[in-house]
């Protein structure tokens, strides 16, 4: 049996999940994408704080499920994960790393200097990097791409379609 | 739970209900597009948009549930987010008229989500300094999906105003079919008194990007009529409403229970 009291224990569960993944975005760890807002053991319950990246995103529930079952695997019993809204999740809690494996898998990860959506009509859209040749130099298709946290783009040099990971 | 002391139970729960219902309808509606958006990306972003309403209303739902629970004189069945969407019979809506409008063409569906939109990204600015902690959030969350609405309604009321003949003619008689919904906005029910909201200010902020758009999309229209529908905030409904749910509930009326 695992001494929940632990420090030791914490540990442990920051690294088992580690290895659950954004069903979207497979290559995504829930840590890279900085949803896990917190992990805290109530004697021997373990809660998970997790925060939406949307408020529709329909792989929450999916995540929650797999969060469950991995640390069931690993013998810790009692889970209750709680749903933290604020402060809402930006692309900025997402690691550095995690963008690297974005872009590896073909999507543009969200700019570092952070340029969120302001109301304004036909602004100018911010350069963003081709994920397969680097070319700068790139169009805007649709502002909402196949899941809710991606844009459409396309490369004006080797023609190719990209999703972008946009700032939020 | 409720930092404002001003606040009943019951005046809460309403509360919650009315944003939760605008967010659910408007977000079923927009579904409604899904697989018939005139090109493969604006059925995309519209369906995009119907997942972050039915997003929202689900946090407002679940946020409504908790203290339905507690409440002595609510109905007892109606205590999970499913069950009040699911559940409730159109005088329990307490959406606004302008979210059960039909979708009309692609013109009235813009017309209505760039309304609509910029309703509520005044109001969710507002909400996320409210005192009530997971209202507060709740808006905060949404404000940030709210924007890009507002900008991709905005963006398609321009080109359409500024377009053909044909598209400007079709904005033009989405205002005349859409306009007298927009008063009830900003004409507070019973239980919106009393939640740090600024209707007021609200309005004025909502015309004057109304105002500023149209211009844009140079289009000429009597945004000063006077006359408005309302009674959706306190249930009483179009015709619309009864068919939408009558779709949208079919299921669970069908099968209490259901799980899949």
């Amino acid at each position: 049996m695992i001494d929940l009291k632990d420090k030791q224990a914490v540990n442990k569960i920051w690294r088992i999940l580690e290895t659950v993944t954004d069903p979207e975005v497979p290559v995504l760890s829930i840590l890279d994408l900085g949803i896990v807002r917190n992990v805290q053991l109530n004697g021997d319950e373990v809660e998970i704080y997790i925060t939406p990246t949307y408020s529709g995103c329909p792989a929450t529930d999916a995540i929650n499920t797999n969060i469950r079952m991995v640390l069931l695997e690993n013998g810790f019993s009692t889970i209750k994960i709680t749903q933290q809204l604020s402060p809402a999740w930006t692309t900025d809690w997402m690691s550095e790393k995690g963008k690297e494996k974005l872009k590896a898998y073909g999507i543009a990860p969200p700019h570092s200097k952070q340029i969120v959506c302001a109301p304004d009509s036909f602004q100018k859209e911010e350069a963003i990097q081709c994920p397969q040749c680097n070319s700068y130099n790139s169009r805007l298709v649709s502002q909402f791409g196949s899941t809710a946290c991606k844009a459409l783009y396309q490369c004006n040099d080797c023609k190719e379609p990209f999703d972008y990971f946009k700032c939020h | 739970m409720n930092k404002s002391i001003n606040i009943s139970t019951d005046q809460l729960i309403n509360y919650l209900l009315h944003l939760a219902d605008n967010s659910l309808i408007m977000g079923h509606r927009n579904s409604e597009w899904c697989g018939h958006g005139p090109i493969l990306e604006q059925d995309i972003a519209i369906s995009n948009i119907a997942l972050d309403l039915i997003g929202q209303a689900r946090n407002f739902y679940q946020y409504a549930a908790i203290p339905i629970k507690q409440s002595t004189n609510q109905p007892i069945n109606l205590t999970t987010e499913d069950s009040l969407a699911y559940l409730r019979d159109t005088r329990e809506y307490k959406n606004c008229l302008l979210v059960e409008q039909p979708n009309g063409d692609w013109a009235q569906t813009i017309l209505k989500q760039f309304f609509f939109s910029t309703y509520q990204y005044y109001l969710y600015q507002q909400l996320q300094n409210n005192a009530d902690d997971q209202l507060k959030a709740i808006a905060a969350k949404a404000l940030k999906e709210v924007t890009y609405h507002v900008r991709w309604s905005s963006e398609w009321v321009i080109r359409l105003g500024d377009g053909t003949d044909e598209s400007k003619k079709r904005l033009l008689r989405a205002f005349d079919e859409l306009w007298m919904f927009t008063g009830e906005l900003f004409e507070p029910a019973s239980y919106e008194l009393n939640m740090s909201t600024d209707f007021i200010l609200m309005k004025e902020e909502w015309n004057k990007k109304v105002c500023s758009v149209f211009e844009e999309a140079t289009i000429d229209v009597p945004v000063e009529k006077k006359w408005h529908q309302s009674g959706g905030k306190t249930g009483n409904h179009s015709e619309h409403l009864g068919l939408l749910l009558a779709e949208m509930q079919f299921m669970q009326r069908a099968y209490p229970n259901s799980e899949w």
